[in-house]
């Protein structure tokens, strides 16, 4: 393996690590602050990305605004999905939510493939996402370049909310305990729906985002993506920001790189790159960054 | 007691029903995936059945009654399709189906019940194998592949290929085998196996080491969705080899989603396509029947496939000069030259279809037919 061909690997994993951990901050957040996992992730991160696509070939929109607007609607929807099927369960023991947002995911899934069809559709992509950089022998996507700041953009956009803010301070008080939150004035079910807006506004960035990167749409998009983020912000300390743009990455990283270094073991590499991982848990059970309880948000 | 009256109503509905239709009518049953995965290529190759059943709608002066049921695009599911197909349907024949694993899984149910089963678009070689009852209406992989490398061979005179296989997917690990051995007996090298799996949408790592082996061609025996995204990793990669694919790539959507990274890739498929040049009078009557049935939709091969599959029954039941299964299956293994939308179809002693091997082009965004090659096996 030459060098060329060494840091062309290297940007690939960024690429795909990135990505990875535009979804998990989503995930890991919605978690830390109500440790539910929300598996309607992945429906959020298909309807973002397929809104995008109905703006412009319906609306005739722009894409900036298409983008914008498919992120304000899906994080609406987020908060509407809060209402109606979360909200009523917030005294119920912890797994009827999760079970409620493994619902909630079926059934955004087949609304999709009645009202979608689940023939794969086209993406957009503007002209300066088409061409890349080529320098060296190595060839540069401007996504490459992109997702990874878009992603720690978001991380630090998140930590500031979290940490600066009011609301921020109520996320944190809701964390800790939502009986006592109630007792002491935080409003605890404005807050509550605000994580969720942040949260489904996060799927749907990262959802459009990797439409841009692989170029097609289906109803079960967001399935795989969601699964492996989920794992990966598992992997960085479930709850912790910082943590899932480094499990991110880091999975991403392990995936191409299994393919590069191990070429026959390329149809094997989700099973090689977890068995990684669970090593990586069996000596640190609680993730990368998920040990001190100040960084859970 | 209401209810109970309301059911001995029903029931005797049902049994009325059954018994009157039994006399009069021929029941063929569909089983293709018109959900999941293979939706696309199902309810095309559904659209090609009900077109030939339109314009056909008896034999032996009976008419033909169609049951349609959904397999979506699973194994399980399929077997239980065909399972409702016989038991509750009384079929005396079944249409199905779109993708290998899936035809297998309902084709063993049918050979058990012994009702004869014409596959539309299976090609993998064991959907037959064995069978007794068990036919289709496309050629076979090992043909499939042979006429790629063939082409990729000696038209184009390409000698080093690589190729991308989907290891949990029949179909893809069966026609690279095929291709694989094909192209190495006719003297070229294949300098670089990789997999991926189902689901996967990143390819990067593969094709960053498929490139550095510099191949004259990359084989991609994909199904259209993933192959235009590999194509388009490909293109954005650097990637200059010519790719080809087999006829799962055969699908209008492929230049959609693929874009200009699909410019100039070949697939071999079954010799139909609405751009041919020399299109036979059936493909012709296809054709326009199509377009007057489903105006502003383009047909494709699938839908020729369903069509043929359909009428490959017929001509077997109008030779036997009597419907029951086990005629009907005896017929379909003696079919000579049948005239198809897809060529002239003759059934050989493994059930398969003998019919040449179709070659497509995308050429300015557009498929183009090619023509046909007869493969060196």
């Amino acid at each position: 393996m030459n060098s060329a061909m060494f840091i062309q690997h290297m940007l690939n994993s960024l690429t795909l690590g990135s990505l990875y951990a535009l979804v998990a901050i989503g995930y890991t957040m919605v978690y830390g602050i109500l440790r539910l996992i929300n598996f309607a992730h992945s429906e959020m991160f298909m309807l973002g990305a397929y809104f995008v696509f109905w703006g412009i070939t319906l609306g005739q929109l722009p894409w900036p605004v298409a983008m914008a607007l498919a992120i304000a609607v899906t994080a609406s929807l987020g908060v509407l999905v809060d209402q109606v099927a979360y909200r009523p369960l917030r005294d119920a023991p912890r797994i009827s939510a999760l079970i409620s947002s493994i619902g909630v995911s079926f059934f955004l899934q087949n609304v999709a493939i009645v009202f979608f069809q689940a023939i794969p559709r086209e993406v957009y992509r503007p002209q300066w996402l088409e061409d890349p950089i080529i320098t060296h022998g190595v060839r540069i996507l401007p996504l490459t370049l992109f997702v990874p700041f878009l992603s720690l953009l978001f991380m630090l956009v998140l930590l500031w909310i979290v940490y600066r803010t009011k609301a921020g301070l109520g996320m944190r008080a809701i964390s800790k305990d939502i009986e006592t939150s109630y007792l002491m004035g935080v409003p605890v079910n404005r807050i509550i729906a605000l994580t969720f807006g942040i949260g489904t506004a996060l799927a749907a960035a990262s959802g459009i985002m990797w439409a841009l990167r692989y170029p097609q749409l289906q109803p079960m998009m967001g399935t795989i993506p969601g699964f492996k983020a989920f794992i990966a912000a598992v992997f960085g300390g479930i709850g912790s920001i910082p943590g899932a743009v480094i499990g991110g990455l880091a999975l991403g990283f392990i995936e191409i790189m299994t393919v590069a270094f191990f070429p026959d073991l390329a149809g094997y590499r989700d099973a090689f790159a977890f068995v990684l991982l669970i090593m990586v848990l069996m000596f640190k059970p609680t993730g990368l960054m998920g040990e001190r309880l100040e960084d859970k948000v | 007691m209401r209810k109970m009256m309301l059911l001995c109503l029903a029931l005797v509905f049902a049994f009325a029903n059954t018994a009157f239709s039994a006399e009069e009518t021929i029941k063929i049953g569909v089983f293709l995936p018109l959900t999941g995965q293979n939706a696309f290529g199902g309810q095309l190759e559904l659209e090609g059945v009900q077109l030939a059943a339109k314009e056909n709608p008896t034999v032996l002066g009976k008419k033909v009654e169609l049951f349609v049921v959904d397999n979506k695009s699973d194994k399980v599911e399929s077997a239980n399709a065909v399972k409702r197909l016989i038991e509750k349907e009384k079929v005396q024949a079944i249409i199905g189906t779109y993708g290998s694993s899936l035809a297998m899984a309902g084709g063993e149910v049918s050979e058990k019940a012994g009702i004869p089963q014409v596959g539309t678009s299976c090609t993998n070689p064991l959907v037959t194998q064995g069978k007794k009852y068990i036919f289709r209406v496309c050629f076979i992989d090992p043909y499939q592949g042979a006429g790629a490398a063939t082409y990729a061979f000696k038209t184009l005179g390409l000698k080093k290929a690589a190729m991308l296989v989907d290891v949990a997917n029949d179909y893809s690990v069966g026609l690279s085998k095929y291709f694989n051995k094909s192209f190495t007996k006719l003297g070229g090298q294949v300098v670089s196996t990789l997999n991926y799996q189902s689901g996967d949408q990143d390819f990067t790592a593969q094709l960053t080491k498929i490139i550095s082996e510099k191949p004259d061609v990359l084989f991609i025996p994909s199904y259209f969705a993933e192959g235009a995204i590999i194509m388009k990793q490909a293109k954005e990669l650097g990637a200059t080899f010519k790719i080809m694919g087999g006829d799962a790539m055969d699908n209008p959507k492929i230049t959609d989603i693929g874009g200009s990274a699909v410019e100039g890739f070949v697939h071999t498929t079954f010799p139909y396509d609405p751009s041919m040049k020399n299109m036979t009078p059936m493909a012709k009557k296809f054709t326009e029947g199509w377009m007057k049935q489903y105006p502003g939709k383009e047909p494709n091969v699938n839908a020729a496939l369903g069509y043929d599959a359909y009428m490959i029954i017929l001509d077997a039941i109008t030779r036997a000069g009597k419907a029951d299964p086990e005629s009907i299956a005896k017929a379909l293994a003696a079919t000579k030259g049948f005239q198809g939308v897809t060529g002239a179809t003759s059934i050989n002693e493994t059930h398969d279809a003998e019919k040449p091997v179709g070659l497509v082009i995308i050429k300015d965004g557009k498929k183009v037919y090619e023509g046909e090659i007869t493969p060196d096996l």
